[in-house]
């Protein structure tokens, strides 16, 4: 990105941020109810540890508790549902207005969902993580390589996250209504991306399945790095396979997006 | 020329349900071959009833919708393939939809418009000090979008689409639902902005004092084909639009068919109203005030204007 870019995109992130962080009781909420989910959650998750002799797929009971809040938290940063604001556009045809603008029209929502997550890293994430921690014991990384390359490693995973939900927001182009499939990316992104359980405790063939979607790289990797189960290597292989996936989803989304202009019908007067 | 469009025509497929599971596809042409061009400083009036093609025509100019057939160049560009340049250059308000950002106060939206423009600060702040005063945007720049009145967004619609200082302006419908205060605000405004700085200005509009206040010219598009470009006068003549005055008898008085150069066109309540249709060429309404007035005492009156679906109509008549 050129340096002129960069001026509209920071302006765009700053959006971002503030127009979320207008509804702070909403914040509350999402918080309250994020870490009641993770009490839950763990509660599981150590029930099967203890069945399974206290440890489960190299997790012990505070890698579990680092696992449930990092994910607890992480969620709200990255969002994997119901985010159908670029939908919503195309269908009502306010679309017209974001093309309309001299920039470009993915890194424009881009921005704006970087904006968006530095909130929720703020507003939601902190506080779940800081209340696990307290009450069931948290893992704090010990190698510095994992603190340095961590705030990378989350900025990738929202960015991966983006760029899949900005594909299956596209997909209005061609269905206008996409409630259905939203709920369906939900699901699957969840299970696959290690959101409702770790990817590890996954039979083999289904981590297979995993690893062979962007998902894992949107919870489960930049988890793995916190909780110790990505070590020497794979931790610079866990942020390069973001990067990665990020070219590339980014990439496809531009080609259908451009696909998608050459037939657009805005809708509506 | 600031606008060249040749032949242009855009086809959209409509389906309708023919019965429980068959759907029918209908091909509809919402623009039909048309053909014009806007030179600079010009400000044309672009009218047509519902469904004439106006709304797609002005997507097209800006890039945002592909014509199936014909060509297009707005600023010496192609809008389709240039629309970010493109858009450096235009300002456009939809009526209909907001550029601004909803949940962010008004003020916001200005500041991040400057920097998608990329206008450096010494250009942005006396541009919108100028339209904030003009405007008398002071009072709510601070306030959220979402809790705007119409007339208020409306104005910062209008800064928001002027603050890079466009080329060309396109108003889609820039008075819809404006009280006749804010539109008379919003037309003054934009005769400014037209004097002191020579902007070309493409309007449609359903409000013919919106045309008559700003548009030396005027395009009038019927089923997507151009059916008349000239002035309002000359429209006006060729269609011969009338006014009508409504008047309230007194009592009920016998139907008022020989006041000179008016036509009766409607009694209503056994004669206690009447209406008068006339042409300004041929009389003007105080005349024929006083002659109503000789014959029958009057109670009340109103005149009104021709509307732009009549004009229209009668266009697609003759």
């Amino acid at each position: 990105m050129s340096l002129a870019a960069a001026r509209p995109a920071a302006a765009l992130a700053g959006a971002g941020f503030r127009r979320w962080s207008t509804y702070r009781q909403a914040a509350v909420a999402g918080v309250f109810v994020n870490t009641v989910f993770g009490v839950i959650k763990l509660s599981i998750l150590l029930a099967v540890a203890d069945s399974a002799g206290g440890t489960v797929a190299g997790y012990d009971r505070i890698g579990l508790s680092t696992y449930a809040w990092m994910s607890q938290g992480l969620i709200a940063v990255v969002v994997i549902n119901a985010w159908t604001e670029l939908a919503d556009r195309i269908r009502t045809g306010d679309i017209a207005v974001d093309l309309a603008r001299p920039v470009d029209l993915q890194l424009a929502w881009l921005a704006a969902d970087l904006g968006r997550a530095v909130w929720a890293l703020l507003s939601r994430a902190i506080v779940p993580i800081l209340f696990g921690a307290a009450l069931f014991g948290f893992r704090v990384p010990g190698n510095p390589l994992v603190l340095v390359l961590l705030p990378v490693s989350i900025t990738l995973a929202v960015v991966v996250s983006f760029a899949c939900r900005f594909l299956v927001n596209l997909a209005a182009f061609w269905l206008t209504e996409i409630r259905g499939l939203v709920t369906f990316y939900f699901l699957v992104a969840g299970l696959l991306g290690g959101h409702l359980v770790p990817v590890q405790l996954f039979p083999g063939w289904l981590q297979t399945v995993a690893y062979a979607t962007p998902f894992p790289a949107i919870i489960q990797w930049p988890i793995d790095l916190v909780t110790g189960q990505a070590t020497g290597w794979a931790v610079g292989g866990v942020v390069a396979a973001q990067l990665g996936w990020a070219v590339v989803l980014l990439g496809l989304g531009r080609l259908v997006l451009s696909r998608a202009t050459r037939r657009l019908v805005v809708q509506g007067g | 020329m600031i606008v060249e469009v040749a032949d242009l025509r855009r086809e959209f497929v409509v389906r309708r349900r023919a019965g429980r599971l068959r759907r029918t596809r209908d091909v509809v042409a919402a623009v039909d071959g048309v053909t014009f061009s806007i030179s600079p400083g010009e400000c044309v009036g672009y009218i047509g009833a519902n469904g004439a093609g106006k709304s797609t025509t002005i997507k097209m100019l800006t890039g945002i919708l592909v014509p199936t057939s014909g060509t297009v160049r707005v600023c010496g560009l192609d809008p389709v393939l240039q629309r970010t340049a493109l858009a450096r250059q235009i300002g456009v308000v939809f009526g209909q939809r907001s550029q601004l950002w909803w949940d962010l106060p008004l003020r916001d939206s200005f500041r991040l418009l400057a920097a998608i423009h990329r206008l450096p600060a010494s250009a942005a702040q006396p541009r919108l000090d100028e339209c904030v005063a003009l405007l008398e945007m002071e009072p709510f720049l601070d306030v959220p979008v979402r809790q705007l009145s119409l007339g208020q967004r409306m104005r910062g619609e209008v800064t928001a689409a002027l603050l890079h200082s466009p080329e060309l302006l396109v108003l889609d419908e820039p008075t819809i639902g404006l009280d006749l205060l804010s539109k008379e605000r919003l037309r003054g405004f934009l005769v400014r902005e037209r004097r002191e700085r020579g902007t070309t200005v493409l309007l449609t509009t359903h409000d013919l004092p919106d045309i008559e206040r700003l548009c030396e010219r005027i395009l009038v598009v019927d089923h997507g084909r151009v059916a008349f470009d000239g002035t309002l006068p000359a429209l006006v003549a060729r269609v011969g639009a009338e006014r009508v005055l409504v008047v309230d008898l007194v009592e009920p008085g016998p139907a008022l068919t020989d006041v000179p150069g008016t036509t009766l066109r409607l009694v209503e309540a056994d004669g206690l109203r009447q209406h008068l249709a006339f042409r300004q060429e041929e009389t003007t309404a105080a005349a024929v005030v006083a002659a109503v007035s000789a014959r029958v005492e009057l109670r009340d009156l109103a005149v009104t204007e021709p509307d732009i679906e009549d004009v229209v109509r009668r266009i697609y008549e003759s």
